[in-house]
Parts: structure tokens; sequence; C-alpha cells
């Protein structure tokens, strides 16, 4: 038997947490380091599987593990990954030492707490914990096992919000509490009731099965063959009832409007490491599970559902650019910024283009790495002010200018300038909607320019201008905080430039989900063409 | 023929024939071990308590049960190895006790529940000695008014309630009983074995007696006013059928045989008796279920009693309450479901929500554990009524993962204290992951596994439960399920918020540090919800296995 490759890439973070979780109460130091050298472990692991991974290679899935599991529920314990997996579990595993990184002081201890308290050891346990949680998720290729985890991952998210938060300032400890105990339970029934009415949906998938194929199976590879073969024919009702409960779920991890609204809490109110690590790793699982679960299960209801969908996500883009340029705090306006860029990837997911569906994959990637490093920095300048408000900074870029530079980037790539990653996976995802939906398209570039608002005026209210009292002695970027910005900025520049290394990865995989849906990229509309054609041959 | 004659010829016929017309009963002792194990040891206590010193009094009561239900736990297995579970089920004891997959599998439920329920029964280290004297749950003196001479007299005098060993014995005996059962009379009486003891244990607590004395009247109140239900509906049923055994019954619904009892003509096969009937017996094991409308007095009693004592009520009488229930329903009316269906339906989803919406108001721990039981009995309900062999074993793993989870959370519930005994008040709770992050994060298991998120028993036992309900087209029921689901686990969420998120107070409970017994209880509880979380497939192939009745 080859070595489980993929079930190293989970078991490495899940074995460190419980490591991390153990180290004794005084020895605080020492569970950041494990915490960061099993991330690291991880990233080769991850990166192996790239290595790995043959683009060319035939069927859907590679890699693949398989094992009885529990067997009276007729599931099974299937790995594999496809291209977009793969590069996902990447990123994955590529930003969770970051957010260590990032995270190094978040967790230190008040004085005021007793010493059995271990919050240090506790919080980067539950990072890690959900590195693997997310990677298993990524890697599942039976529902119910890809199930699992996407429910199981909240308990650790929900304590990473509720408990760990900015230094109050001003608010007083007793308040921001509250406020973070709520986001953190606003977070969980949001999610909660989505995966319960998920679980509905994936118990009538297993009724399905059991009754047409005889015993039943969540597994995806089974299930998509025995639909090829005409073995298993869901009626249209239940094909569409079960890809909304499987949409609502994933819709409200994404998060798409109206479902959004308990993102901009948790992100507010958690830790800056923590909100990318929900927003950039986290969410990503529901996109992608649109794209892995929804279109290949319920082909035919996914194209019945594409009208509303992309509705929704024209919405999520332009309400959330909208709510972003109005907000006062930094934090919650990048969650806004992060609603409308899910808003894109869900609009070029359901596009059913090549293009849209490339540029979504791609997006996911993007957004990850653009986001973790303007929150990344956000969170830093917050630390050092004690306030996530706009109004209480200016004229940063004077005292640190690195910060400011730095926070300019990714905020640049946020609003997709040409040149950083983020623009090649919005112009595709542009293109390949324009291509099919053209009214849908032009919505969706308004978007574009209420990035470049709500980025540039909070770049210029904090940075430029004369310098705040309070900012005054602001130190600049240190070392540790350097470490984990440089080389993102330096991730977003490559990619912007030379994002084949990902999308030849990326695009087979998109070419076999395109395929699933039975669907195919619309002709060119040729029409003047035709007749100009018709125009030579007729002077001929 | 002259009077006198008729009569002598009568004797002298019955003293010819009397050998060979009333045989001997013919008793199964070895397939029925498991309950006359559990009963001798009762009997046994009963006989330590009157002869025995007071000094070594506990120690050999603690012992005697263990070891009585250790010694039944592996008759049932040697049971079930010897192939009594599947090829070899039969009914024993002349048609009373049936000896089959899901009988061996809820006795074996039961007696591990309560093995583990006697260790945080036996625990002597989480209240203050009394004048240098450990002192468990229980009242010095049951008898004793409380707050009176005798009270103060009893706890002077060290006094301890080591009765509480033998009366959990007999109701074990009767618990073993009651899901075997096989006609409607061995049914009731296990009810009544089983019930009697708990009335009077309810009753012992040491600390709140007066709480504890009414949760006590009002369990017995409530439990005779079902009993007498139950036992009417037996009435009737027996004057529609005849007989009173379960196969006979089944029979006459199903038309197979018609029973011509000369004094039953009028009755016989009339299906208002039947309907009737059945509801008055359905009704008396709903009650003991805990479901909607008969839950009236879950919270108070389980509120009331001594929390061990909860524990192991809450976990164990729901397990042999719940495998009476699926022997009725899938032995005696398996082809009339359709009339029980509908009824059973609206007590299922009525029980999901009503549990689930009234636990969120709730304020006190062992009362939000009440409600919170009364909606997991709805979701078992709705593995009841899938009416597949599926069904039955989804129902029989729920009960083995809900009772550990429960007995656990209760053992927890014991150890956090302050003056007054226990604080069961959930303000008191606030911060306790701060002080105690052990005992909080082990508690938020239980929670979890209650709230059924993934990777714990509690979701494996839900996700079984609910595909049986959708295989046996009860679509609906799993819907509300879900929706009651998500509610109820607003509530659980909302006490993890309270240990974690929430600044202790100062003049908050302290964690008392317990003996072996009640860490134990508790280890076993958070193992069992993890290994049935994680890799709940042996355990489920054992209930798949265990799914089909002997008639």
């Amino acid at each position: 038997m080859s070595f489980p490759l993929l079930t190293a890439t989970a078991a490495v973070p899940a074995l460190g947490a419980v490591a991390t979780a153990a180290v004794p109460a005084e020895r605080r130091a020492a569970a950041k380091w494990l915490a960061l050298a099993v991330s690291l472990v991880t990233l080769v692991l991850a990166a192996t599987q790239l290595v790995r991974f043959d683009p060319d290679a035939k069927g859907p899935f590679q890699l693949t593990e398989s094992h009885a599991w529990i067997a009276a529920f007729g599931v099974r314990y299937d790995l594999g990954v496809d291209g977009i997996s793969v590069v996902l579990i990447g990123l994955t595993a590529l930003l969770i030492p970051f957010i260590v990184l990032a995270g190094w002081h978040d967790a230190d201890p008040l004085e005021t707490h007793s010493s059995r308290w271990r919050p240090t050891q506790g919080f980067f346990a539950l990072i890690l914990m959900v590195e693997a949680m997310v990677v298993i998720a990524f890697e599942a290729t039976d529902v119910f096992l890809f199930y699992i985890f996407f429910e199981a991952m909240l308990i650790p998210m929900y304590f990473l919000i509720g408990g760990f938060g900015d230094r109050a300032g001003e608010r007083g400890e007793a308040e921001s509490a509250t406020q973070r105990s709520y986001a953190a339970v606003k977070f969980l029934l949001y999610n909660l009731v989505g995966g319960l009415i998920m679980l509905a949906a994936v118990i009538g998938l297993y009724a399905v099965t059991a009754d047409q194929l005889g015993s039943g199976t969540f597994s995806l590879t089974e299930i998509v063959q025995a639909r090829a073969a005409g073995k298993l024919d869901f009626a249209t009702t239940t094909e569409r009832a079960l890809f909304l409960g499987f949409f609502f779920a994933f819709a409200v991890k994404a998060p798409l409007w109206p479902l959004h609204t308990w993102l901009p809490n948790a992100m507010g109110e958690a830790t800056a490491p923590v909100a990318v690590l929900i927003t950039a790793v986290v969410d990503k699982v529901g996109t992608f599970a649109m794209l892995r679960f929804c279109l290949q299960l319920f082909p035919e209801a996914s194209k019945w559902a594409t009208p509303v969908i992309l509705v929704l996500s024209l919405i999520s883009i332009l309400y959330g650019a909208l709510l972003a340029v109005g907000q006062r705090d930094i934090k919650r306006l990048i969650a806004y910024a992060s609603i409308s860029h899910f808003g894109f990837i869900v609009l070029g997911v359901f596009a059913m283009t090549t293009q849209g569906q490339s540029g979504a994959t791609l997006y996911m990637v993007n957004h990850g790495i653009s986001t973790a490093a303007l929150m990344l920095v956000a969170g830093f300048l917050i630390s050092r002010r004690g306030s996530r408000l706009i109004a209480d900074y200016g004229g940063v870029q004077k005292v640190a200018p690195v910060l400011a530079g730095t926070f300019l980037i990714g905020g640049l790539a946020t609003l997709s300038l040409p040149g950083l990653a983020p623009f090649v996976s919005e112009f595709l995802v542009l293109v390949g909607t324009f291509s099919r939906y053209p009214v849908a398209g032009a919505v969706a570039t308004v978007g574009i320019v209420l990035a470049a608002l709500y980025v540039l005026v909070l770049y210029q209210r904090t940075m430029t201008g004369p310098v705040a009292e309070p900012v005054r002695e602001m130190p600049d970027l240190r070392a540790r905080e350097l470490a984990v910005v440089a080389p993102l900025i330096a991730l977003l520049l490559f990619l912007g430039v030379y994002p084949k290394p990902v999308t030849q990865l990326l695009d087979p995989a998109v070419a076999h989900t395109m395929s699933q849906v039975h669907e195919s990229d619309p002709q060119p509309a040729v029409h003047v063409n035709d007749a100009h054609v018709n125009d030579v041959e007729a002077a001929k | 023929m002259s009077h006198v004659e008729t009569v002598h010829s009568l004797w002298t016929l019955a003293a010819a024939e009397a050998p060979k017309k009333i045989p001997g009963p013919h008793i199964e002792y070895v397939q029925l071990s498991p309950t006359l194990i559990v009963l001798g040891a009762a009997l046994l206590g009963v006989l330590a308590e009157a002869f025995l010193p007071r000094g070594v009094r506990h120690r050999a009561q603690l012992g005697l049960a263990a070891l009585g239900l250790a010694a039944a736990f592996a008759a049932v297995v040697a049971l079930a190895a010897g192939g009594y579970a599947s090829d070899k089920s039969h009914v024993a004891a002349m048609g009373a006790v049936a000896v089959d997959g899901p009988a061996l599998f809820l006795q074996g439920t039961i007696l591990l529940v309560a093995l583990v329920a006697v260790f945080t029964f036996a625990e002597r280290r989480l209240d203050p000695a009394a004048d240098g004297r450990p002192v468990d749950s229980f009242a010095a003196q049951a008898a004793a008014v409380p707050g009176g001479d005798a009270e103060r007299e009893a706890v002077a005098a060290g006094m301890v309630t080591t009765e509480v060993f033998p009366l959990v014995l007999f109701a074990v005996g009767g618990m073993l009983v009651f899901p075997a059962a096989d006609d409607l009379l061995t049914l009731f009486v296990a009810l009544e074995v089983f019930s009697l003891p708990l009335y009077i244990l309810c009753g012992l607590a040491r600390r709140q007696r007066l709480l504890s004395q009414e949760s006590a009247v009002k369990y017995f109140l409530l439990g005779a006013f079902s009993s007498a239900f139950l036992l009417f509906g037996i009435a009737l049923l027996y004057g529609y059928a005849g007989t009173v055994t379960y196969a006979g019954i089944a029979d006459v619904v199903s038309g197979t045989t018609r029973v011509m009892d000369p004094a039953l003509a009028g009755s016989t096969a009339n299906d208002a008796l039947l309907l009737v009937g059945v509801a008055m017996v359905l009704m008396g094991l709903l009650f003991k279920v805990g479901a909607v409308p008969f839950h009236m007095w879950t919270p108070d009693v389980y509120q009331g009693a001594p929390t061990p004592v909860t524990g192991f009520m809450a976990a164990a009488t729901k397990v042999a309450a719940f495998g009476a229930l699926l022997r009725l329903l899938y032995v005696v009316l398996p082809g009339m479901r359709w009339d029980w269906r509908p009824v059973m339906w609206g007590v299922a989803i009525v029980t999901m929500l009503v549990g689930a919406i009234v636990a969120v108001t709730q304020t006190d721990v062992k009362r939000l554990l009440a409600y919170s039981s009364i909606a997991h009995a709805g979701f078992i309900l709705a593995g009841v009524i899938a009416a597949t062999p599926d069904g039955v074993s989804s129902v029989l793993f729920y009960l083995a993962a809900y009772s550990f989870v429960t007995l656990g959370a209760f053992a927890v519930v014991t150890l956090v204290r302050d003056a007054g005994g226990e604080a069961t008040h959930l303000s008191k709770w606030a911060g306790l992951g701060r002080r105690s992050p052990l005992v909080a994060a082990v508690f938020a298991v239980f929670l979890l596994a209650f709230a059924g998120i993934p990777l714990t028993s509690g979701f494996a036992g839900k996700f079984a439960v609910f595909k049986a309900a959708a295989q046996g087209g009860a679509a609906p029921l799993v819907i509300v399920g879900v929706l009651s689901s998500a509610i109820a686990a607003f509530f659980y969420i909302r006490v993890i918020v309270l240990m974690f998120f929430s600044e202790p107070k100062a003049d908050g409970p302290t964690v008392a540090v317990p003996s072996p017994l009640t860490s134990s209880a508790i280890a076993i509880g958070v193992a069992v919800t993890l290994v049935l979380g994680l890799a709940p497939q042996y355990f489920l192939e054992l209930a798949g296995q265990a799914g089909v009745f002997v008639r």
C-alpha cells in the first residue's frame, strides 16, 4: 500500500492540534513554535500533493484512498483530489503558517486569568484543528464524509471567534466579550441551520440511492457513474429539493446574500488571523462544495436554479460593495468586500462557462491570498492603535511607511488592479459570464468600480492626510509581521503576472465539471461575421 | 346421577388427571439468567442491609451491585454469543418473556448503564463530610421529616441510605424484563417492578429534601395514573383477543386465528376495543418515555430527584420503555400500522418541537436536560415510526448512544457545587470554562453530542434514526426533526457560551474533585460518546443484527 498522503495531510494538523493543546500552561512559547512547525510540515505535505498530482491524468480523482467505514450507512472513507481541491488544499496549507505567525501574540493570557486557563495552547490547537477539518473536507469524495467535517469544523471555529478577540480598547472588556459571543453564536446558528438542512438532503440522497441502486451510497464517483449509466434517475422535484438542501448550506457558508449577515459580525469581532481563517479558508469550502457536489450530483437542478442564483450573486456583489463603502469599521469593511467577492465566485461557478468556472476557481485562490494580505496588515494596524474605526486613523504612511505600503498593495489586490493576481480571475469571471449572460456580466462590472471606491477611500482616510494624534508614535512593521506580509505580496505579484501554474491544474478539473453538467461554452455570436462571409462569398 | 355423585366423579377425575393437566411451568433458567442474577443480587442486598454492620455496608453493597450487574451483563453476552440473539431466539418462560436480538441488546445496554450509574450512586467525596463521616447524595434517613429532630439525629449518627443499591437492582430487574415482556401482564408487572423503586429513589435526596419528596410524589401519582391506563388498555385488549400474549393478539389482528371463547364472543375481534385498548397501552408506555403530551412529570422529577438517580432514570428508563414500545408496535400491530401511524406521527412531531422550544427558556441545568430528553424522545420516536428492521436497529443504537451521554452529563452536574449543594442554576455556570477547563470541556462534549454535532455519538444516532425514518416513508418527520435539532442546538450552545465566553462570577460555584467512581463514570461517558461518533460501524452492525423481534 502506498503512503496515504491525503490522510497524512489532514492527520498531521489534527495530531498537532492535540499535541499543542497538551503543552503545559507555562510553556506557552513552545506551543506556538510547535503549531508553526506542524503547519509547515502540513505545507510540505500539501506541496507534495501538488507535485505528485498529474494534471493530464485521466479520471476525476487522483491519489485516492478508499477504506470501509460505516457500512450500515453505506459510508466509505473515500479521499481523492482533483485539480481544484489540490490547489485549495495548497492554499489552506500555505495560509495557516502565516495565520499562526500573525496571531503569535493574539492569545497571550491576561494576568487576570487563572493559571489553569490556557488560551494560547487552545488558540493554536483550534487553528490546526480547523486546518485538518478543512483539508479533509476538500479531499472527501464521499458526501457523508464531507458533511461530517463540513459541520464539525464549526465547533473549533466557534471557539476561535468567541474565545479570542482584539484587545478591548475603548469598548471595555465586558462589552467586547458580549459582542464576541454574539458574533460566535450567530456564526454557529447560521451555519448549523444550513448544515442541518443539508443533513435532511443528505439523508434524502441516501434514500434515493438505496431505493434505486439496491444499497445506499454516498460515493460521489459511484453516484455520478450510476447517473451517467442511467441506473440512477432522480425525479425532477426530488432532485430540486435535494439540490436546494445542499445549496442552502453552501450559500450560508460562502456566504451569499441574503444569508451573509453572520460574516461581518464574525470577521469584525474575531482577531485578524481568525478573520482570515474564516474568509480565506473555511468559506472556500462552501464555494468549492457548490462546484463539487451541487453541480456534479444535481446537474439538472443546478441549471434550473441558475437564474435565481445568478441574481443572488449579483445582489451579493453590489450589496457587499455598497455596504463596504459605507463602513466605519476596517474589519467589517473587509468583510463586506469579501461578500462582494464571493458574489463574483458564485457568479463564475453558475455562469456555466469554462472561463467563468476557471475564473471562479482561480478567484478562490486569489481572494484567499489578497484578503489574507489586506486583513493581516489591517490587524497589525488595529493592534497598534487598539481601535477598529477608520476615523481613529490618519496619516499612517508618514509614521509607518512599510505598513502603509503593504496595506496599499493588499487593497489594490482587493480592487483587482491589473498586474495583481485577483485581476486575472475577476476578468475571467466577467468574460465567462458575459459570453452567456451579457446583462449579468455588465451589472457585475459595477462591482469593480465600487471596489475601487471602498479600497481607495479606506486607504485615503487611514494612511494619508495629517498624522492623527494617537498614531504619532506608531511603530512600523516588525520582522515577524514583515515575514507574514512579504511572501503574500510576492505571491500576489507572481500570480498576477503568471497564473499558469495554477490554471493548468484547475482547467482539466473545470472541464470535467462542465462535462458533468452537460454544458458547453456558447458559440461566440458571429452574425456580423456570417454576414460578412456571405457578402464575401456573394462577391465571389 | 345424583348431585353428590357428580361432585364425586369430578373429584375422582381431577385426582386421576391432575398430574397431567397442571404441569409445572417450564422455565428456561439459563435464558432468564440476566434478570435472575440481578434480582438475586438485589435480595442479597436486602439481607446485607439487615445483617451487616453499618461500617462495611457501603462497600459491600457497592461490590454486590457492581458484581451482580457485571455478572448479568456477562450472561447477556454469553446468551448473545450462544445465538439467542438470532437463530435460537424464542419466547421463554411459557410465552412470557422473549429472548431475542432486541431484548438482549437492550438488556445489555441497561446493565451497562446501571453499572456506570451505580458508580455515581456510590460517590462520597463531593458533599462535605458530616461530622467527619463521608456522605453521598442520599438522605441520612429517608423517613425523617425534613428539617426535623429525627433528621438531625440521623445525620449526627452518621446514617447513610445504602438501601439505594438494592433498590436500583430491583429497578434494573424490572427494566430487564420490560423490553423483553411478550405478554401484556408480564409487561405490566415489569413496569411496576421498575417503577416502584424509582419512585422511592426520587425522594431520597440529601439536599433540598422537600423538592425531592415533591418530585417523588408527582412521579408516583402520575405514574400510578399511567399504570391505570395501561392496565385498562390491557383489559380491553384481552377482551379483543381473548389472550394477553403478543403473538396471540397479533394473530387475531391479522385475522389468522379467531378465538372462540364463548364468554368473549361478543367482543372478540371488535376493532373499537382494539383501537382504544392499544391507545391506552401506548399512553402508558409514552408516559414512561416522556413523550408529549405525557411529559409533564419529566422536568419536575428530573430536577427534584438526586442527580445520580436522575441520570440513571433518564438513561435506563428510556431504554427499557422504548424497548417495550418497539416490541408492542412491531410484534402486536404490524398489520395495522396505518391505524397507529398518524397518531404516532403527531406525537413524535409535538414531542420534538415542544421539547426543543420549551428547553430554550429553561434556567436550570437539570430542567434543561429534562426538556432535552423530551426532544430526544421525539427523535427516537421518528425511528420507531419507520416500522422497518432498520428502524429498530437505529432506535437500539440511538438508545445506547444517548444513555451514555445522559449519564455523563448528569455526572458532571453533580460536580459543580456551591454552599447549597449542587449549583444547578445556569447563571452559576458562567465562566466555568475559565475556572475548570477540563470539566467544562467534558460537559461541552456531552452538549455537542446532545446537539448531534458530527464526530459525536449523538450525530451517528440522529443520522441513523432520520435515515430509517426517511426510508420508512416519513420524510416530513425528518424535516421537523432537523428543524427542532436546530432549535435544540441553540440552547446547548447557549450553555457552552455561558461556560466559556462569560466572565466567572466572584461567588460562583467550585468544581468538587470526585473520587475515581464518578471520574470513571464520566470518562466512560466521554469514551462511549467519542467512539460511537468516530467509529460507530461495529455497534451499528451489532444493532443491525439485533433488529428482528421473535414472535
